[in-house]
């Protein structure tokens, strides 16, 4: 009974949307390019299932390798300047100059270093994108420990390792899985753009464009409702390990 | 054991700069002298500024003086805070949201190496100290405030150290709660006739506890008094016998004639 009630909302907001959706186009009749409706994109993801599915995997493929990398570097470089002041001298400033960076502007340029063609410029995008939050959240967490707990380590005798094993780390959890939510859309945002200027062709960045230049808009919408899918996995996932990961977070907290 | 009755913390001309050479260099501590005898029960009291919780942490080696010689167990603080001679208590209890109770009495130990099994039995026997068995499984937020300065005590306890340091613990408490807490330290005390060294900046709290006081004065930090505390009983009908209001106003008259006019 209460499982049903938390699903009724949601349930309620995509009928109210897409029957309204539907409902409007179908009194105002726009031209297609403007926007098809539901029905008729899901008309085109069920035509075009085969090349939808491929272009997703392959698409998939970049934002997940590219998630995971970005989120491993972010996490021990964010070690790494919390460990030794002298990294976090060097590191920190890098890193913001960095970000200060357009990245998908970069994507053109990725493509000479890596071949027009290759999936390898689209991954460095996704893990160019993916570190700076990464990195910025975790190393906050670690850092922005009650001076207390770090005092009462002290007091036992407990060395620098050890204080980041048992304090600072689990401390910066929360921070860290804030960081990895926003990286999830992030990352299907950063490969689908980057494929926009090259990689393989048959992911989905590649069928919006050629789609929209054909004036097959249901076609770039279909492909455009598949990273959307994408991205909500994803998110569903961190989400899932964040509660799996820390339970004690969740204890007295309604959410 | 030791056979001669060493003091258990000796403080021999301490003096505390901060900032030394900077623009804003502080003069904290002025040239302390301070023993503290085993099974002592002092309280450091005096107004913000006086260098009382600067005394404690001097005393934990988690600040070095400038001048003088702290020794703790006839060692220097800092080896003595390396072979775990003391505990210390905070005003924030700083218990880690991601332990239960029990795991939160067992950090100490932990850090000592102690074996999963021998662990557990002494967290048990802390949680009965401090009666709190039923929330063993508990974690941290699930507790209110004088609960979590109690699991704090336990896990402060646990190794069974000779010397207790509090930076006023119950500072953050309500009067009720306060009250009680003070009760259940002195019995705690007593039981295990742990020394401690406790700062507050409540009177009657220092008077309620202590077996000394001694009275802080600020800018720069010195000791202005220590005022042996008499009560006849240790207990919370203390509270209300005339030597009682009689210590209070002693520490009073020390602490209002430190006051800059």
């Amino acid at each position: 009974m209460n499982r049903l009630r938390e699903l009724l909302p949601p349930v309620m907001a995509a009928v109210i949307g897409f029957g309204g959706w539907e409902l409007l186009l179908w009194l105002t009749r726009p031209d297609g390019f403007v926007l098809p409706p539901p029905s008729e994109i899901a008309g085109a993801v069920a035509e075009n299932s085969t090349a939808i599915q491929t272009a997703t995997k392959v698409t998939g493929f970049i934002v997940v390798t590219g998630l995971l990398a970005g989120v491993l570097l972010g996490v021990a470089a964010a070690l790494l300047v919390t460990a030794f002041r002298t990294a976090n001298e060097t590191l920190t400033p890098l890193a913001v100059a960095v970000n200060a960076i357009p990245i998908v502007a970069l994507a053109p340029i990725f493509n000479a270093w890596f071949g027009l063609l290759s999936p390898r410029s689209n991954q460095a995008v996704v893990v160019a994108l993916v570190f700076f939050p990464i990195f910025i959240n975790t190393s906050r967490g670690l850092v922005d420990v009650e001076p207390s707990q770090i005092e009462l380590m002290e007091s036992y005798g407990a060395s620098k390792w050890r204080i980041i094993r048992e304090v600072r780390i689990p401390n910066a959890m929360p921070f860290f899985f804030t960081a990895l939510k926003l990286a999830t859309s992030l990352a299907v945002i950063a490969a689908i753009v980057a494929e926009y200027f090259g990689g393989r062709q048959d992911a989905l960045g590649n069928i919006i464009t050629n789609s929209a230049g054909l004036t097959r808009y249901a076609d770039a919408w279909a492909a455009v409702l598949a990273g959307s899918l994408m991205g909500i996995a994803l998110y569903g996932l961190a989400v899932f390990l964040e509660r799996i990961t820390m339970p004690w977070y969740f204890l007295g907290r309604r959410t | 054991m030791t056979s001669q009755p060493a003091p258990a913390v000796e403080i021999r001309g301490v003096t505390k700069v901060f900032n030394p050479a900077g623009a804003n260099e502080v003069l904290a501590l002025d040239n302390i002298d301070l023993n503290v005898a085993a099974g002592d029960f002092v309280t450091l009291i005096g107004p913000s500024g006086c260098g009382k919780s600067t005394l404690l942490r001097l005393v934990a080696a988690l600040v070095e003086s400038t001048e003088g010689n702290v020794l703790v167990n006839g060692k220097t603080a800092d080896q003595a805070r390396l072979d775990r001679d003391y505990s210390m208590v905070f005003q924030r209890a700083g218990l880690f949201d991601w332990r239960n109770v029990s795991r939160n009495i067992e950090l100490p130990l932990e850090l000592m190496g102690w074996k999963a099994a021998d662990r557990h039995r002494r967290s048990a026997e802390m949680l009965e100290l401090v009666k709190l068995n039923e929330f063993a499984d508990h974690h941290p937020s699930e507790l209110s405030g004088g609960m979590a300065q109690r699991v704090a005590i336990a896990r402060a306890m646990s190794f069974r150290p000779a010397l207790l340091l509090m930076d006023e613990p119950f500072g953050a408490l309500d009067e009720m709660t306060r009250e009680h807490m003070q009760n259940e330290l002195l019995r705690i005390w007593s039981e295990t006739e742990t020394t401690v060294i406790f700062v507050t900046h409540s009177i009657s709290e220092a008077v309620f506890l202590s077996t000394r006081v001694v009275v802080m004065s600020p800018r720069p930090g010195r000791i202005a008094a220590v005022i042996d505390n008499e009560l006849g009983t240790r207990d919370d009908s203390a509270r209300d016998t005339p030597q009682f209001f009689a210590n209070v106003s002693a520490v009073r008259k020390v602490l209002r004639a430190g006051e800059p006019r």
